[in-house]
């Protein structure tokens, strides 16, 4: 193997420096702001400020509302994960499988992810809306009476089901590529000896999309942790009684509308060590299960 | 918007034009759409009557998008001279001592003319400290009251032209509608945190914590759950299970106003400030103003109502000349005539009572507009009924809706809901002590 050695020292460090700085102005020091301040105890306009240690933290620990937007956040990022990334692999094989018109098909299944996911929020909020809402219309003619607004399983089903719409698209066309890849030889192959449709699916293909897989499921846990805000604001702001209460929303909610500053950085500081265990489970463990 | 960009960049032309010889004062507000046109127009009016200042209003979204602005802004050193904020911020903003400066005392030190016995105690009082002096300026000031549909009321059999007195009534009359088919539900209401539970508590002259509802100083505690508002709270969940009422969701109750519209239910408790909103959109029913329904077994009950909206906030740390114009600005905006003329075309409350005097033809014209005025100076204040003043209460106010919730669905009872609001109400405000001590 043939190495090159450069021996200017200061070269890539100077190659180095916006991204650097970009990283330390853009991330580390507002997380270590966010770490100095989930140790303090501040008023509102930081007229006065105590060291307080770990006491935010053992506050937000002992607190019923915090450990119930732990588990909603859970719940809710597996269920989104799984509802938008199953629902889009199902489309993306429909689409595959088609010889005509899948241009068409891939162009409009990938239109809603063009929508803000605050105006997302918004058309969801209008379509199930219990009184003006066309959805518990119909639903009322079937004898299920639906309101998001007093019913926690309601809230939490609506939120749910507009933030995997809103990244349906963006799987689709992940998955839409990663089919489209494989080569068909494989998949005739296995037909001729009289592998059926089902058993082609999950050992031929599943497998050749692993890595595509294990890209979006890192995304959508993402997404659904973070980019969900917009959609959670606009449609349930967290209700009824914290159903919907993710965590993201907490943090902005009792920072900014609440200006509990402390306790909003120990919460992000909490999330923030939530991601990092997750990307190094995903990269550890999950990962060595792809085949690329 | 399309008026609100016009006006700021009007506002930017007449900056880039005007230089030197102005002060500018500049005055950020929670009012958007027509409410905002109006209060620009108000704005000009004082721009215009003289040439020393030059207020500058600027929209900043909703009351906490306004405030946390205004906050964020003072660390950074960036503060407004004057900025609106809604009531239930008061406790924070009396709190942070050195960062705000007293409306009594900016008065006082630019020498404008101030009389603190000429505004409406009820609406003045929320805003006083424990001496009796006046902390912020009134600006938009408003009180619940009931909106109810005449027509459905004469569909039923009911007399278009009474309204239910009493908390009994509301159910009687209720029934009655839906019995007759004129509507599928009896009431709905905007904000079950400021109208089912403080004014509630305020009307029939109950405390909702102690050290006079918080007036009193850091240590005070909430005491929201007495017998009063938890029989009131499980009637609400009785009416609901029997489709009397319907819920019309958290905060102000977004959902609350649109089942008033579409004739689905009969009543609905709202600020009188949405006035104008209630007329535009009640086009196919004659409308109907009422108080606030009391139950008539409480002693005392009805006392008076406590207000909402919104009061403006001197920040300090800005240049000396920005507070003499702040303090003439003041002036003109409590004057009788500029009061009369935003409250008649918002719905909020005059905040004088010179101004109210001025108004006279107005109610005359209009049956109704004064239900909110009556209802507020229908009795001296108590400690009770004076409002309320507790840190962190932005938050609390989340917690008295989510407690609500848990009532309406079925997984606390009354006197549960309630005792957690006091609870977890409590928590936040040890907390609030903690830090402003």
């Amino acid at each position: 193997m043939k190495r090159t050695i450069f021996r200017n020292q200061l070269l890539p460090w100077l190659l180095l420096a916006p991204q650097l700085a970009i990283t330390f102005i853009f991330f580390i020091w507002p997380a270590a702001q966010a770490v100095w301040q989930s140790f303090l105890r501040e008023d509102a306009f930081g007229m006065k400020s105590t060291f307080v240690g770990m006491e935010n933290y053992w506050r937000l620990l002992d607190s019923p509302e915090y450990l119930n937007s732990l588990q909603v956040t859970a719940v809710f990022a597996v269920s989104v994960t799984i509802l938008s990334m199953g629902f889009s692999l199902l489309l993306a094989v429909a689409v595959d499988r088609m010889i005509r018109s899948a241009q068409t098909y891939t162009t409009l299944l990938v239109w809603p992810y063009a929508v803000a996911p605050a105006v997302a929020g918004i058309l969801w909020w209008f379509i199930f809306n219990p009184t003006i809402g066309i959805l518990p219309y119909f639903l009322d003619q079937v004898g299920y009476d639906w309101n998001h607004i007093s019913d926690k399983g309601d809230a939490f089903l609506l939120v749910v089901i507009a933030s995997a719409w809103k990244q349906i698209s963006y799987n689709f066309l992940f998955f839409v590529a990663g089919l489209q890849s494989i080569p068909a030889s494989l998949r005739e192959a296995a037909a001729i000896d009289g592998a059926g449709p089902v058993k082609r699916f999950f050992t031929i293909t599943l497998p050749l999309i692993s890595p595509t897989t294990f890209f979006l499921l890192v995304v959508n846990i993402v997404y659904a942790m973070f980019d969900t805000f917009a959609v959670i604001d606009s449609t349930t702001e967290g209700g009824p009684a914290q159903a919907t209460n993710i965590m993201v929303y907490k943090v902005y909610f009792d920072g900014f509308v609440g200006q509990n500053l402390g306790s909003s950085g120990a919460q992000s500081v909490i999330l923030m060590l939530i991601v990092i265990a997750l990307t190094v489970i995903q990269f550890r463990w999950v990962e060595k299960k792809v085949e690329y | 918007m399309k008026s609100l960009f016009t006006a700021s960049a009007v506002a930017l032309a007449l900056s880039a034009m005007s230089a030197s010889a102005q002060t500018e004062v500049q005055w950020w507000h929670a009012m958007g759409g027509e409410l905002g046109a109006k209060l620009e127009e108000i704005v000009k009016g004082f721009n215009d009557s003289q040439t020393d200042y030059k207020v500058v209003p600027s929209y900043k979204g909703t009351y906490p998008e306004t405030m946390t602005a205004a906050i964020a802004a003072f660390r950074a050193n960036e503060q407004p001279a004057i900025v609106q904020v809604f009531e239930v911020g008061t406790g924070t903003m009396m709190a942070a001592q050195g960062a705000v400066i007293p409306v009594h005392q900016l008065m006082k030190d630019q020498g404008a003319a101030f009389d603190q016995s000429a505004f409406l105690p009820s609406v003045v009082g929320y805003y006083t400290d424990t001496d009796g002096n006046m902390l912020s300026m009134p600006f938009n000031s408003s009180t619940p009251i009931l909106y109810y549909n005449k027509s459905v009321f004469e569909k039923a059999g009911l007399d278009p032209n009474t309204p239910p007195k009493t908390w009994a009534e509301m159910e009687e009359f209720s029934k009655k509608i839906m019995e007759s088919g004129a509507a599928s539900c009896g009431f709905t209401t905007g904000w079950i945190s400021w109208i089912q539970t403080e004014n509630l508590s305020a009307w029939h002259n109950q405390p909702i914590g102690t050290l006079e509802n918080g007036f009193g100083g850091l240590g005070a505690r909430l005491s929201v759950n007495g017998p009063v508002q938890v029989k009131h709270w499980g009637n609400l969940k009785k009416w609901a299970d029997e489709g009397i009422f319907k819920y019309g969701g958290p905060v102000g109750g977004d959902n609350a106003p649109p089942m008033f519209y579409s004739q689905e239910c009969a009543m609905i408790m709202n600020s009188s400030a949405s006035r104008a909103g209630v007329i535009a959109n009640a086009k196919d029913f004659e409308l109907g103003f009422g108080m606030l329904p009391y139950y008539d077994d409480v002693e005392g009950a009805p006392q008076n109502s406590i207000i909402g909206g919104a009061t403006l906030w001197v920040l300090s740390g800005r240049p000396d000349e920005e507070y003499a114009g702040a303090a003439k600005f003041f002036e003109y905006l409590s004057s009788p005539a500029v009061q009369a003329d935003w409250a008649s075309f918002s719905g909020y409350l005059p905040i004088t009572q010179a101004a109210a005097d001025e108004m006279a033809g107005f109610f005359g014209e209009n049956p109704g507009a004064d239900t909110g005025l009556k209802q507020i100076t229908l009795n001296t204040p108590t400690e009770n009924s004076k409002g309320l003043r507790f840190g962190n209460y932005v938050q609390i106010r989340g917690i008295i809706d989510e407690e609500f919730e848990q009532l309406m669905s079925g997984s606390k009872d009354a006197q549960g809901a309630l005792d957690g609001v006091v609870e977890r109400g409590n928590a936040l405000i040890e907390e609030f002590q903690a830090q402003n001590q």
